[in-house]
């Protein structure tokens, strides 16, 4: 049997995908593919990581246009069948404006584009990405996003709530975030979608390991 | 076929914060233009478009719902010009 493949998503655009490729190959010995978007074989990669950045430079919106490239219409099936995918950053902004997360991402109520290490909380243990340590997990990621600020209506606040599907609060507001909501996962939990980077939280030389986990646990079938 | 010229607006909804209209608004009045009360920004996007008459709405509204617009956070609406 081939070893455990995470597919990383490479976009006109992304600038986070080296980034993923390291935190795993490097830091947790996990094997990776590259995939070009315009690929719509799946075959090959157990679970897949869409990467931060600015795909096709953010045009229209963050993530509109990436979201009908081959390989998002494919990652519905791949969804169905419970497979694992991580949205990190505008990854997320593309699982929002692709459908397979509610919500939208827009403009950092402070319009800055904000760089920073960020205290979170862990909401929920759905999905088992994030280790449960305590009652309330707290973790340290960096952010690093001009339109992060988490939006979506009421009733939606109430389904994600309800159902146990907010992953990850921000202790202090950075961005005007709808219930500090940095992260949020699907019903089957297969889906995250984060702002924050953990792929740059994996190795005590940069700042910290909190995001192994969650990049570990990619390889959780 | 006809050609049509389409022209359409995207809005924030009004319940999603505009900090970029704020930003401005707050410049506005920084030139001395008081009174304004809001101040909002959209997008306008046009369309040069060949079409049968019968289809053209269902074109506009197909890309208007599922592209130009999230309708998570926006309002659209549009003109349709027959050339």
């Amino acid at each position: 049997m081939a070893s455990f493949t995470v597919g990383i998503v490479v976009f006109p655009g992304s600038n986070c995908d080296r980034d993923v490729s390291w935190a795993l190959e490097g830091c947790l010995d996990i094997k990776t593919k590259f995939l070009w978007h315009e690929s719509s074989d799946l075959n090959d990669v157990d679970s897949i990581v869409l990467p931060g950045g600015f795909s096709y430079g953010d045009y229209l919106r963050c993530g509109a246009i990436a979201r009908f490239s081959p390989l998002i219409n494919s990652l519905h099936d791949f969804v169905k069948s419970g497979k694992r995918v991580l949205g990190i950053c505008n990854g997320f902004q593309i699982l929002t404006e692709s459908g397979f997360l509610p919500g939208a991402l827009v403009a950092n109520k402070n319009l800055n584009f904000i760089c920073d290490d960020i205290d979170l909380n862990v909401i929920t243990s759905k999905g088992g990405w994030f280790q449960k340590l305590n009652e309330t997990q707290n973790i340290k990621l960096p952010i690093a996003h001009g339109e992060g600020r988490y939006h979506c209506d009421q009733d939606t606040l109430k389904k994600l709530t309800d159902n146990d599907l907010i992953a990850l609060k921000y202790k202090t507001n950075p961005n005007g975030s709808t219930s500090d909501i940095a992260g949020i996962t699907n019903e089957k939990g297969n889906v995250l979608g984060l702002m924050p980077h953990p792929e740059r939280a994996c190795d005590e030389s940069i700042g910290g390991i909190d995001g192994l986990y969650t990049l570990r646990s990619l390889i959780t079938q | 076929m006809d050609q049509f010229e389409v022209k359409v607006f995207i809005r924030l909804r009004p319940s999603v914060l505009d900090p970029a209209g704020e930003a401005i608004k707050s410049a506005s009045n920084k030139l001395g233009v008081a009174g304004i009360k809001s101040l909002r920004i959209g997008k306008m996007i046009e369309v040069k478009i060949e079409s049968n008459e019968e289809d053209i709405k269902d074109k506009i509204e197909l890309l208007c719902d599922r592209l130009f617009a999230n309708t998570v956070i926006e309002d659209y609406e549009y003109s349709i010009n027959k050339l």
